[in-house]
């Protein structure tokens, strides 16, 4: 009578002790085939002459490498990824910085000029660059309203004109992603805790040095976040390259994401679009892998 | 506001000056990001006439609806796959991240934290570097070219968002209440079933309004895997521009069209979104 219960239970204290590892097998696995054996194949292509429909691993070394980065195609792209990454950063961050400190000055109106900041980010890439291609249109859009307002200088060719095309397309690109540093920045202003701004001032700090000394360096973390969240955004972009310019006018907009694109399904270099996917791989990940650990590293007590 | 009129007492002049500084400034910001709004709205109800006018940045004399129903019979059909292919994406992604998230934050066997960061770096890859042999596998189980594809492709990517933001939900529900559950003798399972999931429904909020506008967003595995009358609507309204290169209010009509969902999803909540936005940060 008391020996079965007890066995039954013995049975169910193995399985249950099993049951964790049960349910996340099925998306450990998948993760491992499709994000870890994927890279692995994708590099391994890399190696090889495959060219043309068929497959073919022939090994090729790093021939593939040497190739791509002789091209002067390629070599617009890495310029371009680096020129638009810095620009892209640099005024998103400075947006959303401003952004921020005015939303946190606790002025009537604050959540609805913070929605407006934000809802670009709710929005599809393709969407966003449906709408600046039409304001880009040089006899429509931006450059008629300019012309209205007598500020003529500023009118431009924007897309069709390779000097400012890439210019463009930051402009696009922060008008969406600006509200994420913003958000990001306010999440950091708000949890600064009053008193240390009230102390600061006691002491006689004006609102500048508050920020300059108190705020800023309490915020440094979080700046670091945008930095690399932002950066690998934009190392990593395609739809709003795809969409707007198709990475011309010539290669002035061309990027390795999307040329990899190109490359494999459009032109049949699948050895070489893979090497270019190594490439950006790689780029990205000498930005997140630190930042990984970074981040795991700082949670010991979860 | 009394403290703000206080406060406005005792430093009347600069303190005002500094606000209408500040409130210029907000202005001029939340212009930058309304014109493009503007734009779209009154263009996408001008005719192709007024359009061709080129007087983009007026009111339509002649308002029409014409745009939207050139664009909605153009869209419809993408519009459906979409739906088709979020909603189950975005329920299966959900519930596989739920459970994942529970192992980690609860049950935490040896070398779970390097599962969990290898898990991680599955959000931040460009996607380029996995899409030939994606395609390829695609190709041999026949699901290539169709919505199914593109399903399977985005529950499996989205598995270490939805992992990271259901751990992070659940490292805060307090030990005590899943160890009073083990008291009574409930199995590991079931503490999931009776006491953590009943206590996900803020952390299923998050995560099904984050992965149901990204999924609706996406466009590179859209546009790989698909195309043709299996395309869903952000590659077809790229297709409609394509084909409509002059018709800009078509293409107004057809961009806010596959905007909406997303946009109603976010003004009415809003602030979940952002809590979405804010863990794939992973500092949020």
């Amino acid at each position: 009578m008391r020996e079965r219960p007890l066995g039954r239970s013995r049975f169910s204290q193995r399985l249950d002790r099993l049951t964790p590892l049960l349910m996340i097998t099925p998306s450990v696995i998948l993760i491992a085939i499709f994000v870890y054996v994927f890279i692995g194949y994708t590099g391994y292509v890399s190696l090889t002459k495959w060219y043309g429909v068929v497959p073919d691993y022939t090994w090729a070394g790093l021939s593939q490498y040497e190739q791509l980065f002789q091209l002067e195609r390629f070599q617009a792209d890495i310029s371009n990824t680096i020129r638009f990454t810095f620009l892209f950063l640099i005024a998103s961050i400075g947006i959303g910085f401003a952004a921020a400190v005015l939303l946190d000055q606790k002025l009537r109106g604050t959540i609805f000029f913070q929605n407006v900041f934000l809802f670009p980010l709710a929005i599809s890439f393709v969407v966003t660059g449906t709408i600046w291609r039409w304001l880009f249109n040089p006899n429509q859009g931006l450059n008629l309203l300019f012309g209205a307002l007598h500020l003529d200088f500023l009118k431009s060719g924007w897309l069709i004109d390779t000097r400012t095309a890439l210019y463009s397309l930051v402009i696009a690109a922060t008008w969406q992603m600006s509200g994420f540093c913003m958000a990001m920045f306010l999440a950091g202003l708000r949890s600064v805790p009053d008193d240390l701004r009230e102390a600061a001032r006691v002491d006689g700090a004006t609102e500048f040095r508050v920020y300059q000394f108190v705020i800023l360096p309490l915020l440094r973390p979080i700046i670091l976040s945008a930095i690399i969240i932002l950066g690998h955004i934009s190392l990593k972009i395609f739809d709003l390259v795809f969409v707007m310019t198709f990475g011309g006018p010539g290669y002035s907009t061309d990027m390795p994401g999307l040329y990899m694109f190109i490359a494999t399904f459009r032109q049949n270099l699948y050895a070489r679009g893979a090497a270019i996917a190594t490439v950006l791989l790689l780029m990205v990940a000498v930005l997140i892998v630190p930042y990984l650990i970074w981040n795991l590293r700082e949670e010991p007590e979860r | 506001m009394s403290v703000a009129t206080a406060r406005a007492a005792r430093k009347p002049f600069s303190l005002s000056l500094v606000r209408v500084v500040m409130y210029a400034l907000l202005l001029v910001l939340a212009i930058f990001y309304l014109l493009p709004i503007y734009v779209l709205l009154v263009t996408s109800f001008k005719s192709f006439a007024e359009v061709a006018r080129s007087t983009p940045w007026q009111i339509p004399t002649l308002p029409t609806l014409a745009d939207y129903t050139a664009a909605f019979s153009a869209l419809a059909p993408s519009f459906v796959n979409t739906v088709l292919l979020v909603v189950p994406a975005t329920l299966i992604s959900a519930l596989l991240g739920s459970l994942n998230g529970y192992v980690l934050a609860k049950w935490r066997f040896r070398g779970a934290n390097v599962v969990f960061t290898l898990l991680l770096f599955g959000m931040f890859i460009p996607y380029q570097s996995i899409l030939l042999p994606l395609v390829l596998t695609l190709e041999r189980v026949g699901l290539y070219g169709t919505i199914p594809g593109l399903i399977l492709t985005h529950i499996v990517y989205g598995i270490p968002i939805t992992t990271l933001i259901f751990r992070n939900y659940y490292a805060t529900v307090p030990g005590e209440m899943i160890e009073a559950a083990r008291m009574d003798g409930a199995s590991i399972f079931n503490v999931y079933r009776y006491v953590m999931f009943p206590l996900s429904i803020p952390g299923f909020v998050v995560v099904m309004i984050w992965q149901f506008t990204s999924i609706w967003n996406e466009f590179l595995f859209a546009v790989t895997i698909t195309s043709g009358d299996q395309a869903p609507i952000t590659v077809a309204l790229n297709g409609l521009a394509g084909s409509l290169q002059q018709n800009y209010g078509i293409q107004m009509a057809g961009a806010l069209l596959t905007a909406l969902p997303p946009l109603v999803i976010y003004i009415v909540l809003g602030r979940y979104f952002i809590r979405g936005l804010l863990a794939g940060s992973l500092k949020g």
